[in-house]
């Protein structure tokens, strides 16, 4: 089987990373067609979509990729928590939650290292 | 909910909100973190700067490009490649069905809402739902373009940072960059789950996706949507029912 190396990078840009990632927008332009806000496909779309997002939050939390694996799992799930009560605690603030949150994870992952 | 639509004086004008509204996100400090890991990624397998800004361009998808940064730099199976990106890139097509009737006005084409169809992402779909109700619907797509630009202004500028500071990123600090796409995402899709319906999809899906992989089902993914967003969305129609 050949290897992406022997492509042009930009021709592989096109051909596995454009074309297979903007199909499914696409066929949710068409998909969308003639519905409005109120049907029960969209309703139901939204769930799913809402679903989703929420397994790919806790697959990426709990199953990380890259460097924040070697940030231990308990630390990962602590910072998620803290950083979850913070936004419930500081006015439903999304930026409080964030900063709360990311600096547990240093704190800790700093320690757990130590 | 009664909100008064905003309207603006023109196209333009809800165009330059659109982009003003993604500057004062914090969907920026968001993407800019995840750009900028992505950035000294491209830097690290070899792949130029120019291509970095393109695949953000067309790709417009942070796991796809981080899916394909690291396959290309390893020489992957061209196969293997597609499926896997278009894997991650499934969650598109319900985000861009519930998205696009927000957005449609009526008497125009479908060709009004191409621009957004491809800028449909994560953070541009979770600030739409919370900020395009109060926006007056001839304005919407205006609206939503400017905010899109603004979102991929911001990665673009953090490829590049990311690409020219890659040298030697401490991994810590690399983990917390790459922290702040569940973390937000976790947040934000919580604040923007306000009926019984997307906060039971929203628990459901927590609690599915994890399973699914820890049993190493596949298309993990897709399932827990499906079966997470089915399983809200009939506990919804059944409560409406006995109301």
């Amino acid at each position: 089987m050949s290897r992406l190396g022997e492509y042009s990078p930009y021709l592989a840009l096109l051909l596995v990373g454009f074309l297979p990632n903007e199909i499914w927008r696409v066929l949710g332009l068409v998909l969308a067609r003639g519905l409005n806000e109120k049907s029960e496909i969209v309703l139901w779309s939204r769930a799913v979509a809402t679903a989703i997002l929420a397994g790919v939050v806790a697959k990426l939390m709990l199953f990380p990729l890259g460097e924040l694996g070697a940030i231990p799992l308990a630390v990962r799930v602590t910072a998620g928590a803290c950083g979850f009560a913070a936004f419930l605690a500081i006015r439903r603030s999304l930026l409080a939650g964030v900063l709360v949150g990311e600096a547990v994870l240093l704190l800790g992952g700093f320690l757990s290292s130590h | 909910m009664t909100l008064p639509s905003r309207t603006f004086a023109s196209s333009t004008a809800a165009f330059f909100a659109g982009m003003r509204a993604a500057w004062s996100s914090v969907f920026v400090m968001v993407l800019s973190g995840t750009y900028v890991g992505i950035g000294a990624l491209s830097h690290d397998f070899g792949l130029s700067a120019i291509w970095l800004a393109l695949s953000t361009v067309l790709v417009w998808a942070g796991p796809a490009q981080v899916i394909l940064v690291s396959a290309i730099g390893a020489g992957a199976a061209p196969i293997e490649v597609a499926l896997a990106v278009t894997l991650s890139a499934m969650r598109l097509l319900p985000m861009v069905v519930a998205l696009l009737p927000l957005l449609r006005r009526p008497g125009r084409g479908t060709g009004d809402l191409l621009l957004p169809t491809h800028f449909t992402s994560i953070s541009m779909w979770v600030e739409s739902f919370r900020l395009l109700p109060s926006i007056a619907r001839e304005q919407r797509v205006a609206f939503c373009n400017g905010l899109s630009s603004g979102f991929m202004a911001a990665a673009l500028t953090s490829g590049f940072v990311g690409y020219y500071l890659a040298a030697g990123l401490p991994s810590l600090l690399a983990g917390t960059l790459l922290f702040l796409t569940p973390l937000s995402f976790l947040i934000s899709t919580a604040r923007n789950a306000q009926a019984m319906i997307d906060r039971l999809a929203f628990a459901l899906g927590l609690v599915i996706g994890p399973v699914l992989v820890h049993f190493q089902f596949g298309l993990d993914i897709m399932w827990t949507g499906i079966v997470g967003g089915t399983v809200a969305y009939a506990v919804h129609r059944l409560s409406g029912a006995a109301a």
